[in-house]
């Protein structure tokens, strides 16, 4: 998986490429997420448009980026959900407790309100 | 061979992650010969993915040096596939939902629920010499049947 950064309207963007599962993907997003707050950003968007894969390594991790960031005293959410992905937030019931936004103009915008 | 010409496949591989996308690409194409539909066959790789995933991980602790043994087979109208680790075993009854509201934040413990979520029959056999075999089967359904639209799945 490929991880990119980019800011918009003083959010962090994290457009996540590819597969996100145990060993490669995983370990990528957790590497990103730190990063990004060690950075000193507190309102972080994962763009998930082009996840093509997600296991529950990857679902952990995600999960785990959004508990580390509200620790933080910051807001995690995510945008671009393919329909797979959602299928699995879904089931596990994920959806009730992440943040997700439809797209990335209602996401930023979610931040200043 | 299995009696409806699909052949029987038997694989080893290291208890190494990488070899998890190894073995994804032998199933898919396996896959691929049947009648499952393109939903149906990545709801079996994920499957198939977390099963691996258990394997090497909790099952040979990622211990280079043990294996995991993967089968695949075909017989009538059901896909089979077994994977088997080296490991001391576990209670599978013992595992949490990952849906009761104190797990839903636990970054771990969705691997089983998905397994038994996307195969209609899960089964563990405990080697008495040790070791861990789950086997994993799927009806092959029409095309148009959504394997997830009907199922309910406790934890």
């Amino acid at each position: 998986m490929k991880v990119s950064s980019r800011e918009r309207d003083g959010v962090t963007i994290l457009d996540l490429k590819g597969k996100i599962t145990i060993g490669v993907g995983d370990v990528a997003l957790r590497d990103a997420v730190q990063e990004t707050l060690n950075n000193g950003a507190r309102q972080i968007l994962i763009n998930m448009s082009e996840v093509t894969t997600i296991d529950s390594s990857g679902i952990g991790e995600i999960v785990a980026a959004f508990t580390t960031v509200t620790n933080r005293e910051g807001k995690l959410r995510l945008y671009g959900i393919p329909p797979k992905v959602s299928d699995i937030l879904q089931i596990t019931q994920l959806v009730t407790v992440l943040d997700i936004m439809d797209d990335e103009e209602e996401a930023v915008a979610s931040f200043s309100r | 061979m299995s009696r409806n010409g699909f052949p029987e496949i038997q694989l080893s591989i290291g208890s190494r992650f990488e070899n998890i996308e190894l073995v994804q690409v032998v199933v898919d194409e396996s896959l691929g010969r049947t009648e499952l539909d393109e939903d149906s066959r990545y709801w079996i790789g994920i499957a198939v993915r977390e099963a691996l995933a258990n394997a090497i991980k909790h099952g040979n602790q990622r211990d280079p040096g043990k294996r995991v043994a993967v089968g695949f087979r075909v017989e009538e109208d059901v896909v089979s596939i077994s994977i088997a680790d080296e490991g001391k075993g576990f209670d599978p009854t013992t595992v949490d939902s990952p849906l009761e509201p104190e797990n839903l934040l636990r970054p771990d413990g969705r691997g089983i629920f998905y397994m038994k979520r996307f195969m209609d029959e899960i089964l563990y056999d405990f080697g008495s010499a040790g070791g861990t075999t789950v086997t994993m089967k799927k009806r092959i359904e029409p095309s148009g049947d959504d394997p997830r639209a009907v199922k309910e799945v406790e934890g």
